[in-house]
């Protein structure tokens, strides 16, 4: 290798890690001051180049001027940064009370909500941008050429890092920013109104989100996939810089756009392990990154209740639980139809399930529980298709597979809690997503695997809905068995006070260790079964919408309760299978749901229907 | 003309099941220090930021400047003219001394002459020569000086002030002493909380004494001093 080209390895890699930056740097600034991680900012940075596509070609049609192509740019981030107050307004200024957890779903509302939006003004298909004028050019580098464009970005990083520190050491604004970072309510009693303090915040960090996206239409095309992808990158840059550090920010960027560029050169298909690997190593020296400091984290509760005394099932409710199996077995009797859902609603409770395992038993909000779900099912697909063994074995394996991964992934993401910990499982799963997604030749890539069916006695529909009956039913009860016995008890003592856990002795990460590990496998095995239920497994199956959809899912059935998830399964797979027919914008319809849901039962559903039911005692 | 800056009246209010204060009574002439006294657990922080906003009331109401405040934001009620120097310090460790006053700059009500970085350096000159450090690097007595100093950055009429004395060295208890006594020379109204008779013996003018979140005794300061039975009722441990 010439060294000319790890040059210019060096300086794309530069090139990258700068457009990093100017994204991940707007989302650490608003995680300082309004405590609120913002799903929606990876919206803000494909709202940003779907808006430079529009409005710098219309400008340079004047004229092809440098200046007008970034008047244009900075058009676009200065609208961007108005949608940002407009999301403030309207949305954030309600909820920067509720639980953590809730914040982040409402702010995954606003992620489907743009993407439909998206999708109805510009349309399905990508949009390539404009090259920049009078940055046309390659320049010649020891006799290797590179793009004056990627020189010029590599400079747009320390330029607007520069620009933050005057901001944010050389005016009030930014004092006051520094301020609220630590104590806002401190701020708020020597006379700073907050509301304005948190508008003028969203403002910055969406405008630089958009500045990020409109920076990048030389480079790529407006597409629609834009925004989960990025934000998973900006998630993991502020985790590893340490949330709400600037600097931070930029020193990650820096180490994850240069080890994307040389690891391409060692290992080209899997740079996202490397990732992975770098997350994991800081994690394990410096838990709040960086740069970060533990208090960014701890503050208020990131649920709103969750189990508190599990109880043996009483006479009502060892009757409905009864009805519910009998009419799951009877369901043959109905139709083809029905025994579809009902395979799905089963196979989805599971998971659920074991997601309330963790969450409102364990306090563990994990917003990556669909990984284990998925990596059970391509564990079990791939032992099918690719090793021609049988179901049987692949069953097995497929719990093995979840769980497996989850103590690999867990075995990091216990070390830290709260929002931390949420952004922690996300970034994995959508690691894990990533690898699935490219490793075209095992995985299939976008296509998946078909032929995942299940061995010939239980290939017609109805033995399969019972083969699915018996051990969903029978993984359910016993994940219920564990709740209520002594290691179920130590997982809510260790929610409700680690520190307390631990001084009366109890080792809280290997419980929660093992904790995220079996919820893991039950989470494999929901998958597994759902390959051989389909006949087929793609990667929407480790994905951000379906990890959202078992978190809407615990929490409409209630994470206070041990059951609830099963009901709230069946009801959200139920209206999901009713409405998604009917609109072409099921998404948009979901996001303001979910928003919706947060807006007026911050408690969560069941903790509506909870105070409801005392009302009249 | 009301020559009360701070009236409450029957003030209740508590964290989420545990109820601390019920109906509070007090009040605050102008320019006067009064200093809010009683043990530990008695609800002197609390009646502090309920009275701030901090807390919300569950009951009563808080009048400051002939406005009534109950419920009302702690910005509102910190831009009328009350300001409130916090138990914890919580003085912004990453910013510097400087940075820390910005924080707390409001502009004067007219006719009044403002507090500047200036004039509060000739009131704490250590922290004159701090200027550019950075808070985190301070020592607990200068970090104490900076609360009170940026509280006084916006230009306040009252002060709640929250245990200035605790956890500080007999050398800095004195120094806060002659802070807030100037305070009162510079017309400031203060309500201090306080376990230290001494230290409230020194600065204030009457004495509100505070028992399971009711106010059991008042009277001026020597009054206090010379009766043994309150002190042994409420006040020693």
């Amino acid at each position: 290798m010439e060294w000319s080209f790890l040059l210019v390895q060096a300086l794309s890699g530069l090139a990258s890690a700068s457009s990093l930056f100017v994204i991940a740097s707007g989302l650490t600034i608003v995680f300082g001051v309004t405590r609120i991680v913002n799903f929606a900012h990876g919206s803000f940075y494909m709202l940003g180049a779907y808006l430079a596509v529009t409005i710098v070609p219309w400008l340079l049609e004047f004229d092809r001027s440098p200046t007008l192509f970034f008047a244009g740019v900075l058009a676009s981030a200065l609208a961007v940064g108005a949608l940002g107050v407009v999301m403030e307004v309207l949305l954030l200024r309600r909820i920067y009370r509720v639980p953590e957890l809730f914040q982040l779903l409402a702010t995954f509302g606003v992620v489907l909500i743009v993407q439909d939006l998206v999708l109805l003004v510009w349309g399905p298909v990508d949009i390539p941008g404009p090259r920049a004028p009078g940055l046309r050019h390659g320049v010649y580098i020891l006799d290797q050429r590179f793009p004056a464009y990627e020189l010029f970005l590599i400079f747009v990083g320390p330029t607007v890092l520069a620009l933050l520190w005057l901001l944010m050491h050389r005016t009030r604004f930014g004092v006051l920013i520094r301020a609220a970072t630590q104590d806002r309510e401190m701020v708020g009693a020597l006379g700073v109104n907050q509301a304005m303090l948190f508008t003028g915040t969203l403002f910055l960090g969406a405008a630089l989100a958009g500045l990020g996206g409109a920076l990048q239409i030389p480079r790529v095309s407006a597409s629609a996939q834009m925004d989960l992808s990025i934000i998973t990158e900006a998630f993991v840059v502020t985790v590893i810089g340490g949330m709400g550090s600037v600097p931070g920010a930029f020193v990650a960027a820096l180490l994850i756009g240069l080890l994307q560029a040389f690891g391409v050169l060692v290992f080209p298909k899997i740079t996202l392990v490397l990732v992975f690997l770098l997350m994991a190593a800081v994690l394990v020296v410096k838990p709040w990154g960086l740069f970060g400091k533990p208090e960014a984290a701890a503050g208020r509760a990131v649920l709103p209740e969750g189990i508190l005394d599990p109880r043996p099932l009483d006479l009502a409710g060892k009757v409905l639980a009864g009805v519910a199996l009998l009419a799951l077995l009877a369901l043959p009797l109905v139709d083809a139809y029905a025994v579809k859902v009902g395979t799905e609603v089963l196979i989805l409770a599971l998971a659920a399930f074991s997601l309330n395992f963790l969450v409102g038993n364990g306090g563990i909000v994990s917003f990556g529980h669909a990984a284990y779900f998925g990596l059970g099912a391509y564990g079990a697909g791939l032992l099918v298709t690719k090793a021609g063994l049988p179901m049987e074995p692949a069953l097995v394996a497929a719990p093995i597979v979840g769980g497996a991964f989850a103590a690999l992934f867990g075995f990091f993401v216990v070390r830290l809690s709260g929002i931390y910990l949420a952004m922690l499982t996300l970034a994995f799963a959508q690691i894990a997503y990533a690898v699935v997604f490219q490793w075209v030749e095992v995985t299939g890539g976008d296509n998946g695997l078909v032929g995942v069916w299940p061995s010939r006695w239980a290939a017609s529909r109805e033995v399969y809905h019972y083969l699915t009956a018996a051990l969903t039913v029978a993984a359910i009860i016993f994940l219920r068995r564990v709740i209520h016995a002594p290691f179920g008890a130590t997982l809510r003592a260790a929610r409700d006070s680690a520190q307390r856990a631990d001084a009366i002795g109890v080792d809280v990460r290997t419980h929660r260790w093992l904790g995220f590990t079996l919820a893991g496998a039950a989470a494999g095995l929901a998958g597994g079964l759902y390959a051989f239920s389909k006949g087929s497994i793609d990667p929407t199956l480790l994905g951000i919408p379906l990890s959202v959809d078992f978190l809407s899912m615990i929490l409409l059935g209630g994470i206070q309760s041990v059951l609830g998830p099963v009901a709230g399964a069946a009801a959200f797979h139920a209206v999901k299978d009713f409405f998604m027919p009917l609109t072409d914008h099921w998404r948009l319809f979901l996001g303001l749901s979910i928003i919706a849901m947060v807006l007026v039962f911050p408690r969560g559903l069941a903790g509506a229907w909870a105070s409801l039911r005392r009302r009249p005692a | 003309m009301d020559d009360r800056v701070l009236d409450v009246t029957g003030l209740r209010a508590g964290y989420g099941p545990a109820e601390v204060l019920f109906g509070v009574e007090l009040h605050l002439a102008r320019g006067e220090v009064a200093a809010l006294m009683g043990r530990n657990g008695a609800g002197k922080s609390t009646t502090l930021k309920a009275i701030m906003g901090l807390l919300t009331p569950r009951g009563g109401s808080i009048r400051f400047a002939g406005q009534d405040i109950t419920g009302h934001a702690p910005f509102r009620i910190a831009r009328l003219g009350l300001g409130y120097v916090p138990e914890e310090r919580r003085i912004f460790t990453d910013l510097t001394v400087a940075e820390n006053l910005e924080v707390g700059r409001r502009t004067a009500p007219a006719g009044r002459a403002p507090w500047t970085p200036e004039r509060l350096f000739e009131f704490f000159p250590n922290l004159a020569e701090m200027r550019h450090r950075r808070a985190s690097a301070m020592s607990g007595g200068e970090q104490q000086m900076l609360t009170i100093a940026r509280t006084l950055m916006g230009n306040p009429e009252a002060v709640l002030l929250d245990e200035p004395s605790e956890g500080l060295a007999p050398v800095i208890v004195e120094q806060m002493a002659e802070a807030v006594l100037r305070m009162k020379a510079e017309g400031i109204a203060v309500l201090v909380s306080e376990q230290n008779l001494d230290f409230a013996a020194a600065v204030a003018d009457r004495a509100l004494i505070l028992e399971k979140g009711t106010v059991r005794w008042q009277g001026g300061i020597a009054a206090l001093e010379a009766d043994e039975d309150v002190r042994r009722a409420y006040l020693t441990v």
